[in-house]
């Protein structure tokens, strides 16, 4: 078959836009700033992850020190097991605390590592203890509630 | 004074007929297209001109329009969620404006300015200079040798080109929002993989850049089908043929909106 410039062009245009669309469809990726190789892998276990999402930061002291890398539900102890990879540059004690916060009011949610006074280190494959879930705000409003009232009518003054 | 408001009436009347008119012969010049279009098919080569005649030739103006359109959203986007601090929100507005609406929509209407009014002029032209009657009496049928083939070359390049100008945008969006404004870019990501569904949003983009593009090149076609044959009635069915289709496709968007995101 004679080939032509066009044909070379009209592939192009072709391949491009089915590049597109599978770049939306895969919805783009790998922004990452800590790539798999240097990284280390450490597993939390959360009551409740609220909005987590795979691929939210992980921040010390509000640097991004990794990011979510997995999120599953442990069926034998009903937690959430929230797979952390940190940058291999920042060491944590073995008994540093792991919490799930959120980025302003309505924001994101992200995972907030705080360092202990261990000195052993986290290491691959290890799992942070200390932790403390997403806070819920139908439960605060709950407790809240239930502590008024627990605490019986105001004396008339 | 009677006299005034019967003209009026009169040339109002004459201009709905007129318009009725002309809507059976475009429906008649879509049957016969679609009838004919199947030698046309059979042809590739003629197919794949009139794909890098629509298509290729609008990349340029497609990917950067795309681009800048992507960078205006971010930092309008940035300015107005910053306010309520969910600026990490950005990566999911600018990729569902973007895929649902913005780029089929502006793409279709970028490709009606671009391509459209190149197709009008192209076969007014042809008809005036008597090219297509010469060809019939060769026994060449214009409609699946020269008008089919553009149609489904437009058909098939609307969708790539829509495709193209929304991942433009949202790599325009990146570039503002994460490398100059600086909203982390783990949550720019990830908020918008999680908030867009590929079938939903992605799909049924596709599905309106797919409706668009048919909306486009028949005005087009049909437009330089029924020029008169003059340079003055070429030249006003180019300008009918950007005014029509930019009507038709933001016409049809409402309506294909109402049907895809209403349900809950």
């Amino acid at each position: 078959m004679k080939r032509t410039t066009i044909d070379l062009w009209v592939g192009l245009f072709v391949t491009a836009g089915l590049a597109a669309l599978m770049v939306l469809a895969l919805k783009v990726g790998n922004a990452t700033t800590v790539s798999a190789a240097d990284g280390y892998r450490v597993t939390a276990e959360f009551d409740n992850i609220g909005g987590l999402k795979p691929r939210a930061p992980v921040k010390s002291s509000g640097v991004v020190v990794g990011r979510v890398e997995r999120i599953e539900l442990d069926t034998r102890k009903f937690v959430a097991r929230v797979t952390l990879r940190l940058d291999r540059r920042y060491d944590f004690p073995a008994d540093s605390s792991a919490s799930i916060l959120t980025a302003g009011l309505l924001g994101e949610q992200y995972v907030g590592l705080e360092g202990g006074g261990d000195e052993k280190l986290l290491k691959d494959g290890d799992r942070v203890t200390i932790t403390q879930g997403a806070m819920i705000l139908e439960r605060m409003i709950g407790r809240f509630l239930y502590g008024k009232a627990a605490e019986g009518p105001q004396p008339e003054k | 004074m009677i006299g005034a408001l019967d003209a009026g009436l009169r040339s109002l009347g004459a201009r709905v007929v007129d318009g009725v008119w002309k809507l059976g012969c475009a429906t008649r010049f879509t049957g016969t297209l679609l009838a004919r279009s199947a030698p046309a098919l059979r042809r590739p080569q003629l197919l794949l001109d009139q794909v890098h005649f629509t298509g290729v030739l609008s990349l340029i103006i497609i990917v950067v329009s795309g681009l800048f359109v992507g960078l205006v959203l971010g930092l309008q986007g940035y300015e107005t969620l910053k306010r309520y601090g969910s600026a990490e929100a950005l990566g999911t507005l600018v990729a569902l404006a973007l895929v649902r609406e913005l780029g089929p929509v502006v793409a279709a209407l970028l490709f009606a300015s671009r391509a459209g009014s190149a197709i009008t002029a192209k076969i007014g032209i042809m008809r005036s200079t008597e090219q297509l009657s010469a060809m019939e009496m060769m026994a060449v049928d214009p409609y699946s040798r020269v008008l089919a083939p553009i149609f489904w070359g437009g058909a098939i390049s609307m969708p790539l080109l829509a495709a193209i100008f929304s991942a433009c945008g949202v790599f325009g969006g990146y570039l503002i929002g994460v490398v100059v404004l600086g909203v982390d870019s783990g949550a720019f990501w990830s908020q918008m993989q999680a908030a867009v569904d590929v079938w939903d949003d992605v799909g049924n983009g596709v599905i309106k850049s797919v409706v668009f593009g048919v909306a486009v090149t028949l005005i087009a076609l049909f437009e330089g089908w029924d020029a008169p044959p003059t340079a003055e009635g070429v030249s006003y069915a180019v300008t009918r043929t950007v005014v029509t289709s930019a009507l038709a496709v933001l016409a049809l968007d409402f309506v294909l909106t109402s049907f895809m995101f209403t349900g809950v």
